[in-house]
């Protein structure tokens, strides 16, 4: 048995994952990363995105939002905002998200607003993403 | 006196508050556990974050961040945390007496003060001061983390522009369940957080590999960071206002049932009287025929 290192993933309303794991992929700041036992310490904030991680031969993939992760002691610990399991994603709730915030962003363009721009835009990014995490899994 | 219908009706209608306030009691301690579950879980987020914030801190170079900025403060904004419904004794008029006394002592240093008002009840109480800047109302009962946000994203834009330089949060620290204390937490200048667990610590941030550079990540957890304090106030004060109302509807109850308790006496003891008085009436009219 290889390696494996220990995955957190903890939310506002408690943790999500806690498990021993072979590897993890993240959507990093510059870009996506994997971390396998004994990465160096590292610590890194989060886009929105698919975050994965497999344990022998079992794959999960997890919807995350908004937040950063640590590496240190072999653990690697997700701070994010919201995290949700592919499975559980509510599809229909994203596809009417993904038409809000569409609408929202075209009428933020017209007025050219750029607080409500910026916000219509990560709705979108994170409506997007759970739709992509859940045809994944 | 009272007839013995007034007495009867008013037993009848103490009875009936008892039995409000009761089931408002279990109503608040079902809730209360739900609140204490939810401040639980927030707190394995939130011992996570200032570790990781600690870590930071060593790093980086603090006086580069506009939250961060030490200004000579001329204004104070007073973010006040307190429940949208009544009915829980006094928990609510403690938070806001202290905001009332926090605002006098910074005006009697020449300072200016508004407030942010988190909760129905303290934008009631401070809306006659003409210095609330902004309400926010209903959301005590159900709030999410993106409530936290809106509101920590207000008040550091302000903060940023320069039209507040302290950021105070007020709220009902949550001790147990039968103490509920108002708390202050300073918000903004955002303090460096103070390393939590000594030296070791230290060595190791030094190692870490920061994704983009420290700076920047800064710049992405302090706004994180604020939205964790005040998202910690408002559950603090989910979970207070619950505790304080089952306590006041315990004694209300308890209250309920002493006048109960009393008016039955009373009762019983006018009972008796007009019992008495009707045959001292027989034996009069008795005694009134034989002679």
């Amino acid at each position: 048995m290889a390696q494996q290192i220990r995955l957190e993933v903890v939310t506002p309303n408690g943790a999500v994952v806690s498990e021993d794991v072979d590897i993890v992929n993240a959507p990093g700041y510059g870009g996506d990363f994997g971390v396998l036992a004994n990465h160096a310490p590292f610590l890194s904030t989060i886009r929105i995105g698919l975050l994965s991680y497999e344990q022998g031969k079992k794959r999960e993939n997890l919807m995350i939002s908004g937040g950063f992760c640590e590496v240190s002691n072999n653990k690697i610990t997700f701070l994010v905002e919201s995290a949700e399991i592919g499975q559980q994603i509510d599809v229909d709730r994203a596809m009417k998200a993904k038409e809000r915030a569409e609408q929202r962003l075209a009428k933020a363009a017209q007025h050219d607003d750029l607080i409500n721009r910026t916000r219509a835009e990560a709705a979108l990014q994170r409506a997007l993403a759970r739709m992509k995490v859940s045809k994944m899994s | 006196m009272a007839s013995l219908k007034d007495i009867k009706n008013k037993i009848v209608g103490v009875k009936k508050t008892a039995q409000i306030t009761k089931a408002m009691n279990m109503v608040a301690s079902a809730r209360l556990r739900g609140a204490q579950t939810k401040m639980e879980a927030f707190r394995a987020y939130s011992s996570k974050f200032d570790e990781a914030m600690s870590n930071l801190s060593g790093g980086a170079n603090i006086s580069a961040f506009p939250l961060m900025e030490v200004r000579n403060v001329a204004t104070v904004e007073i973010v006040v945390v307190t429940s949208d419904r009544g009915l829980c004794g006094s928990f609510n008029a403690n938070i806001n007496k202290l905001a009332e006394k926090k605002m006098k002592a910074y005006e009697a240093e020449g300072k200016k003060v508004s407030f942010v008002c988190v909760g129905k009840k303290s934008s009631q109480y401070f809306k006659k001061t003409g210095k609330v800047r902004k309400a926010y109302t209903d959301i005590m009962a159900s709030f999410q983390m993106f409530h936290a946000r809106e509101i920590a994203q207000d008040v550091a834009d302000n903060f940023v522009k320069g039209k507040a330089d302290k950021v105070e949060v007020l709220y009902g620290h949550f001790k147990s369940v039968a103490v509920q204390q108002p708390a202050v937490q300073e918000m903004l200048p955002v303090q460096p957080v103070a390393d939590v667990s000594g030296a070791s610590k230290k060595a190791i941030s030094g190692d870490y590999i920061y994704e983009p550079s420290t700076e920047e990540i800064m710049d992405v957890m302090q706004p994180l960071y604020l939205n964790v304090i005040l998202y910690h106030a408002m559950l603090e004060v989910g979970a207070s206002e619950h505790a304080a109302r089952m306590t006041a509807m315990e004694n209300a109850t308890s209250a309920c049932r002493d006048i109960v308790n009393n008016l039955t006496l009373v009762y019983n003891k006018a009972r008796q009287a007009a019992v008495t008085g009707e045959l001292m009436d027989i034996v009069g009219g008795a005694e009134a025929l034989k002679g």
